[in-house]
């Protein structure tokens, strides 16, 4: 089966009150955090304030040549059961054999988010019967995982605004492996499901488990919500089946121990079928596999074959920047703001892209930004297109801004320019520009012709500035713009009208 | 539940024999999925012990009525590897493979008159020997000679990278050397195995061959594996636990029987398994399943592993103490008639004929069943020898050196009467060693 780590997550969505103690006196608005920061009203007012606790098991697959625990092959999109090992078919006397690369993996993982890396873990046998899981039974590791009490920090925009992060912190209850079930595909035109054991679906799954209590008092009844496809529905499911509990409760209801599923048409979560009690596992040791054990420097027995075995401190050693490492390097290297960094860390290829354009410009990274998050990002969405897939190289872009570094051209006359570029047909800012005649107008008289031709035109506006309403200058300014097409430098021109204004 | 079944690969056992050069001649017939000590309980019917038309049976039947039919007091081969040990008992094959989980190659080695050998867990793959109970299950050799055995092990031994319970350890076969000096040696004789129901004439045999031990030069000593007697209860806990486990993969889906029922994925599923399965089979399902409920977990599979632990741990005290091999009985007593037999159901006699092999395959203990005499019914009696872990060239060292006593000269000459083989066809059956038997 394929490799599948899995990882708990526990986070605790506070509710804030309007500050100061809690006085039984005066009823109290409870709130609470949503997801995007905002203030989220927990339950009618007047009634007491309710904390949620949310848990996340997320399944994610490793990324490695073969599965787990059989030596067959992964390949995305294979045709179905083209990649079924003898164990795969839970063939009888087939042993697992465990993989190598997943246990790095999951070390790695562990690491990244601050675990303990448990030296000897176990694996266990998770027993129930369904058609996508041919041994009856799934390998996983539930008394001993690989990896237990990591943490990840992230951060929340309050209101929406990137300027005002809050940094937050969750905890990572445990990462463990464990087999991958096959893909189940449903056919209810002819009251069939066809079974395809390469692998499931999905790179990442997620489940999540939702209660409510009030502060103080023992935790409540969960429920687990499955069927949730994507961050954004994790989101509405979430919060939907956290009001769903306090409805439910403030109307004398009770919460079941219960699974739901969430259909994101209809945006809420509903029982799911076929649950009658709670499922018994029946978790036994997997006798086929000794312990896991791990090493690091000092554990490391002498004479052995490195390939033999796994080392903690090789695998740190080796582990990339982590993200937040790389975005407090972007921060310092180039004196960009940190929200910023995020954009550009978490956008595939884009923070090599801007550094490449920076290293070939004379332009400020601060202002370099500017064009790789507005422009060249918004047209990369626009797309559906990735940094590398961008038409605009990085040599071309630097070159570019190079141009309006230099003064050669306005601002303006570069977003022309850069629209230009996109459609990708080689040609080179240069060329475009003096294609278009974007270049700056450099002769000064020229330009004083032209502003003396608006304000002559433009007697009210002359009237106003003169009468003490600057702002109206920017009109002016603009409407030299329009005259030149773009090709006036708009400091001189504010100089030039000035000057004259002032006469 | 496997009818049709053609596996498409081979075990790695099978294969190393294949490769070594080894002929195949046949499969044989065993319990269905190794449960049972009668070889009874097989979908191709009973196991007839070849003995059963020996001379030296039949010379002693004392016929029971006149309506009897010819046939019908045949004996079994014990189990529940039977067939193996009747294919080598009745000289068609040089060896066979069995497998050993509770005593199901020692156990019929026993009442065939061949040798059984059960190796430490870890020594032999078990990839491809479909598993009863994973953490006890070895892959076992049946021969008519220790010599032989060691051949065989010679080339099955070892690593597995298919099989992580296989040690990494690099095996050296090794070819017995001939002991004439037992002086150094200290036998253990455990005074549990004197177990309840032991036949006299199996106790006499097991006195007699401490004995010769004894005569020889030998230390003899008595010493005790107190937990013994938990074992059996033990072993069912752990025994049905798995089976319930390594069971669940034969659903129909992919392979094996399949039934015709086909309402939904839930009802196939049962009626294949109720169709496909014994009752014996099924049993031990039930009860697996209801040991590893999460209410019971604790109190039944957990306590029984620690109780595992303390069976093992009798051996370890008992072989550091100085004692290099322990000699004990291998069955309560010679093979019952098949009619007999069936009188008890399966979980009964397999509790009972368990009861002196398993406690090695609790503790992974390599132990090896030797033919020593004849009963006086006329049928095969054996010992067992149970050795330290991976020591299985001292095992069958001491094993080999026993053999060639007079107690077993004996019988090997009867052995050439069956079925009226007379005197001067002996040369025919040499061994590969060479030597007479």
């Amino acid at each position: 089966m394929a490799a599948r780590g899995c990882g708990g997550v526990w986070c605790r969505v506070l509710q804030r009150g309007p500050g100061g103690s809690c006085s039984a006196s005066r009823p109290r608005r409870a709130v609470a955090c949503n997801a995007r920061g905002g203030a989220v009203p927990l339950g009618q007012s007047g009634l007491a304030p309710w904390a949620a606790v949310v848990g996340l098991e997320i399944h994610a697959q490793i990324t490695s040549n073969s599965k787990l625990f059989s030596g067959s092959q992964v390949q995305f999109a294979a045709p179905p059961n083209s990649l079924v090992s003898f164990f795969d078919a839970s063939l009888p006397g087939t042993l697992p054999v465990l993989n190598r690369r997943c246990v790095e993996a999951t070390v790695m993982t562990g690491l990244a988010l601050n675990c303990t890396i448990n030296k000897k873990s176990l694996f266990d046998r998770k027993h129930y019967f369904y058609a996508d899981l041919p041994a009856g039974y799934q390998i996983t590791q539930q008394r001993v995982p690989i990896a237990v009490n990591g943490s990840l920090s992230y951060s929340l925009c309050k209101d929406n605004k990137m300027s005002q992060m809050v940094t937050k912190t969750v905890r990572i209850k445990q990462i463990q492996l464990e087999q991958d079930s096959g893909k189940s595909l449903h056919d209810d035109a002819r009251s069939q499901t066809l079974i395809d054991l390469n692998r499931a679906e999905g790179q990442l799954r997620v489940d999540a488990n939702i209660s409510v209590h009030h502060p103080g008092e023992p935790y409540g009844v969960r429920t687990e919500v499955k069927n949730i496809n994507s961050i954004r529905f994790l989101a509405k499911a979430v919060d939907y089946e956290i009001q769903r509990q306090i409805k439910e409760l403030e109307n004398g209801g009770t919460v079941l121990n219960e699974t739901r599923a969430f259909d994101s048409k209809l945006g809420c979560t509903v029982p799911m079928r076929d649950k009658e009690g709670k499922q018994d596992y029946r978790f036994m040791p997997e006798p086929n596999l000794p312990p896991l054990i791990l090493y690091d420097a000092k554990s490391l027995p002498a004479n052995v074959n490195h390939q033999q075995v796994v080392n903690i401190d090789w695998i740190h050693e080796r582990l990339p920047d982590l993200p937040s490492v790389k975005r407090a390097k972007l921060v310092e290297l180039y004196g960009i703001l940190p929200e910023h960094s995020f954009t550009l860390v978490n956008e595939d290829g884009l923070m090599d892209f801007f550094e490449d354009v920076v290293k070939q410009t004379q332009m400020k990274p601060k202002k370099v930004i500017g064009w790789i998050l507005s422009d060249l990002l918004s047209h990369l969405k626009q797309h559906s297109l990735t940094a590398k897939e961008s038409p605009i190289s990085s040599f071309l872009l630097a070159d570019l801004l190079n141009l309006l570094e230099n003064g050669d051209i306005s601002s303006s006359a570069a977003k022309q320019v850069f629209e230009e570029l996109w459609k990708g047909e080689g040609k080179t800012p240069l060329e475009i520009v003096k294609e278009k005649q974007l270049e700056l107008i450099q002769d000064q008289e020229e330009l004083e012709q032209i502003c003396q031709a608006v304000i002559d035109e433009r007697e009210k506006e002359v009237m106003a500035i003169k009468g003490g309403n600057e702002k109206v200058i920017n009109k002016l300014i603009g409407l030299v713009r329009k005259a030149t097409r773009g090709r006036a430098n708009p400091l001189l021109v504010k100089q030039i009208l000035e000057k004259k204004l002032s006469e | 539940m496997l009818k049709g079944y053609i596996s498409p690969y081979n075990a790695t056992v099978v294969q190393k024999l294949l490769d070594g050069g080894a002929v195949l001649l046949g499969k044989t017939n065993l319990d269905e999925f190794a449960m049972g000590s009668g070889s009874t309980d097989g979908v191709f019917g009973p196991v007839r012990n070849p003995w059963s038309y020996s001379r030296q049976y039949k010379e002693k039947i004392v016929p029971r009525s006149d309506s009897e039919p010819e046939n019908s007091n045949w004996v079994i081969t014990g189990g529940s590897s039977g067939g193996s040990a009747a294919a080598v008992s009745a000289f068609t094959c040089f060896a066979a493979l069995g497998s050993d989980t509770g005593g199901s190659t020692r156990n019929p080695a026993a009442h065939c008159g061949v040798v059984g050998l059960k190796p430490t867990y870890g020594l032999i793959s078990r990839h491809g020997l479909i598993p009863l109970v994973n953490s006890m299950d070895v892959p076992g050799i049946l021969t008519r000679c220790v010599d032989d055995a060691a051949v065989v092990l010679g080339s099955l031994a070892g690593h597995d990278p298919k099989d992580s319970t296989t040690v990494q350890d690099i095996f050296q076969p090794f070819a017995l050397p001939s002991l004439t000096d037992v002086s150094k040696l200290s036998i253990g004789i455990p005074k549990e195995y004197h177990a309840p129901g032991l036949s006299s004439e199996i106790l006499a045999v097991w006195s007699k061959a401490a004995d010769l031990f004894k005569n020889a030069g030998a230390k003899v000593v008595e010493v005790s594996l107190p937990h013994t007697h938990y074992s059996i209860v033990c072993y069912h806990v752990l025994c049905t636990a798995e089976v319930a486990s390594n069971m669940a993969r034969f659903d129909g889906l992919e392979y094996g029987h399949r039934s015709d029922m086909n309402k939904s994925t839930e009802s196939m599923y049962a009626a294949t398994r109720r169709e496909g399965f014994s009752d014996v089979v099924r049993g031990r399902i039930l009860s697996g399943n209801y040991f590893l409920l999460k209410q019971n977990y604790e109190d039944y599979f957990v306590k029984a592993q620690k109780v595992r632990r303390l069976i093992a741990n009798d051996f370890v005290k008992v072989f550091g103490s100085g004692v290099d091999i322990l000699l004990t009985p291998t069955t309560l007593s010679d093979a019952v008639p098949y009619v007999e037999f069936i009188k008890e159901d399966n979980r009964t006699r397999s509790t009972q004929d368990d009861i002196l092999t398993q406690a090695a395959n609790m503790a992974g203990l390599p132990a090896v069943n030797v033919p020593t005499a004849l009963s006086g019914r006329g049928l095969p009696i054996g010992l067992q020898f149970i050795g330290r872990s991976f020591q299985e060239k001292q095992l069958l060292t001491v094993a080999k050196w026993f053999e060639k006593q007079e107690m077993k000269y004996l019988l090997c000459i009867q052995i050439l009467q069956i079925s009226g083989y007379t005197h001067h066809q002996k040369d025919e059956f040499q061994t590969s060693s060479g030597e007479r038997c």
